[in-house]
């Protein structure tokens, strides 16, 4: 039997009158959702893409390559490159201990992963100043051996590491707690080694929730400002990421560079949003 | 003499949910651990796989101290009460999983490996669900692959946590004597744990009857119909009056 034979008894009336007026409330809602998104999200990135390309191609392009800019790129890849894997591993190794173990200090360890998420950037970055700055408890011990952990790679490396190391655990937990441990027992009654049943069992089961983290994770890294600008030291060429090279062409009154840079922040942040859709289609259970 | 229990106690935290639990078991036995819910069936299981450890007490096999001994080493089939079979993987490798994971010193080859499996998937009647992931089986299929993936990696002894209590009834009888069949042809031991008394005494060849985390009575079926040892043994089994009446192996 087709559609086309099967006829409707007419509407009754009230109801039809329910249903014009639900698609009445129906598109106001749409409609003022989508003017808001669009005032508040849409038009900026907009009016950066707009203002990076004011000045035609060939400027945007200057301007990209710049030293300066493309230092701060590579910097800023190079910090993510490093703090992603250490992340990886960590949000694994917290996940597992959490959702495998009952040990005392459990809740409480459950609850400091999510700190970074708390604290604001640049508290966080004053801290780190204060402990392992050259002047600092750690770093004045550090200093007499001549290493430096601020000011350099090394201290952008670690603030970044304290605001996204939660990233990844948090994913992992509530999913590694519902998959529960069946199927690692049953893998070691088969006779596999702990590695062996991480390797083919849970990380099959964990890895759309560890590339969700990761991917959010690393928008992080690459977008943190605050606490990054606290340990940087801000020398130019040297230690500025995109985030503070975007700010630093800005206040040297180059809107056109500032934009520019701004630019590859935003493609960035828009294959985050894709690449994150797209797990969030395929896999709902990642996240 | 396989299997020796000696003992065993285990808490949870204050609570003692094993008692001084001692169970000796022949070679190629079917021993049923029956029970109420929360009498400690599971938790024996578990100790016995070595999922789990005691806090008391020794376990032997075949005159080797298994007490501390890892799952992975002892080379103890199991089937879990959820079947636990690797969603991502299909129905064949799932039950090559165990073979595969052996070091290579033992591990068969690769043309080896998937002829056993092939085997195993035949003589579970699910040879032609090979190619199928977890997802797309039945419950009762479900069990034969769990089952088939147990026997692979050619276990010294069976532990069964309730295999059959998600399925209906008819699937359920069905699937009893194809277990039991296929044990007695494999010729390994098994320990089944059930809260089912028709169960129970339908396919063991001893029953353990649990409370409380104590053994109450350990006897062949027929011993412990005509005698209990206990008023609970007694008080627990007076819903078998029908399946006694009825003949065995309805
Ligand atoms: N992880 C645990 N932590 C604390 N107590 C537990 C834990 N697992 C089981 N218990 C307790 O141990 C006792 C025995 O549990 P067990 O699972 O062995 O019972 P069972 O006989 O298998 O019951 P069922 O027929 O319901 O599966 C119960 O009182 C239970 O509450
Ligand atoms: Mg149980």
């Amino acid at each position: 039997m087709t559609a086309a034979t099967v006829t409707h008894a007419p509407l009754h009336p009230q109801i039809a009158a329910f249903h014009r007026r639900q698609r009445l409330k129906r598109l106001a809602l749409i409609l003022s959702a989508a003017a808001f998104a669009l005032l508040v999200m849409g038009l900026p990135v907009i009016a950066i893409v707009a203002r990076a390309f004011q000045e035609g191609l060939a400027v945007y392009a200057a301007n990209i390559v710049e030293p300066d800019t493309l230092h701060a790129i590579g910097l800023t890849v190079l910090t993510a490159l490093i703090v992603l894997p250490i992340n990886i591993v960590y949000g694994i190794a917290v996940a597992w201990a959490i959702t495998r173990f009952r040990f005392p200090g459990r809740r409480i360890l459950l609850t400091i992963i999510e700190l970074p998420f708390s604290i604001s950037p640049i508290v966080a970055g004053l801290c780190y100043l204060l402990i392992y700055g050259a002047t600092g408890l750690v770093g004045s011990w550090l200093d007499g051996w001549n290493v430096q952990l601020m000011f350099n790679l090394t201290g952008i490396v670690l603030v970044s590491l304290f605001v996204t190391c939660p990233f990844v655990a948090r994913e992992l937990i509530p999913l590694m707690q519902v998959s529960g441990r069946d199927q690692e027992e049953a893998a070691l009654t088969l006779g596999a080694s702990g590695w062996q049943t991480f390797r083919h069992v849970t990380l099959h089961n964990i890895r759309w929730a560890l590339l969700y983290g990761a991917i959010l994770a690393n928008a992080r890294v690459m977008g943190e400002f605050g606490a990054v600008s606290v340990v940087s030291g801000n020398i130019r060429g040297e230690t500025m990421t995109l985030p503070l090279q975007v700010q630093l062409l800005y206040d040297d009154y180059n809107a056109t560079g500032a934009f520019a840079a701004a630019t590859v922040l935003t493609l960035i942040a828009v294959i985050t949003l894709v690449l994150r859709s797209l797990i969030e289609a395929r896999h709902p259970h990642a996240s | 003499m396989a299997l020796n229990i000696q003992d065993v106690t285990k808490f949870y935290g204050s609570n003692k949910v094993l008692d001084q639990v001692n169970l000796t078991m022949q070679k190629g036995e079917f021993i049923a651990l029956l029970g109420p819910s929360g009498s400690g069936k599971t938790t024996l299981l578990r100790i016995i796989a070595g999922l789990q450890f005691a806090d008391g007490g020794l376990l032997s096999f075949d005159g080797e101290d298994i007490t501390g001994t890892e799952a992975r080493l002892r080379r103890f089939g199991m089937v879990f009460q959820s079947y636990a079979l690797f969603e991502h993987m299909t129905v064949a490798e799932n039950v090559a999983f165990g073979l595969k994971m052996r070091p290579r010193a033992t591990r068969p080859a690769r043309a080896e490996i998937g002829s056993r499996v092939q085997a195993l998937l035949e003589m579970g009647e699910i040879g032609q669900l090979a190619d199928r992931y977890p997802s797309q089986l039945s419950g009762g299929q479900r069990q034969r692959v769990a089952l088939a993936r147990a026997l692979a990696i050619e276990p010294r002894l069976l532990l069964l946590d309730e295999p059959f209590s998600a399925l209906d009834t008819k699937v359920r009888k069905g699937l009893r004597g194809a277990l039991r069949d296929l044990q007695k042809r494999v010729g390994i031991g098994a320990i089944l744990v059930t809260h089912d008394q028709e169960e129970a005494f339908e396919i063991a060849d001893r029953i353990a009857i649990m409370a409380d985390g104590r053994i109450e009575q350990f006897d062949k079926p027929e011993n412990i119909l005509k005698a209990p040892a206990t008023p609970f043994v007694a008080e627990f089994l007076e819903g078998l009056g029908a399946w006694q009446n009825a003949g065995a192996g309805i």
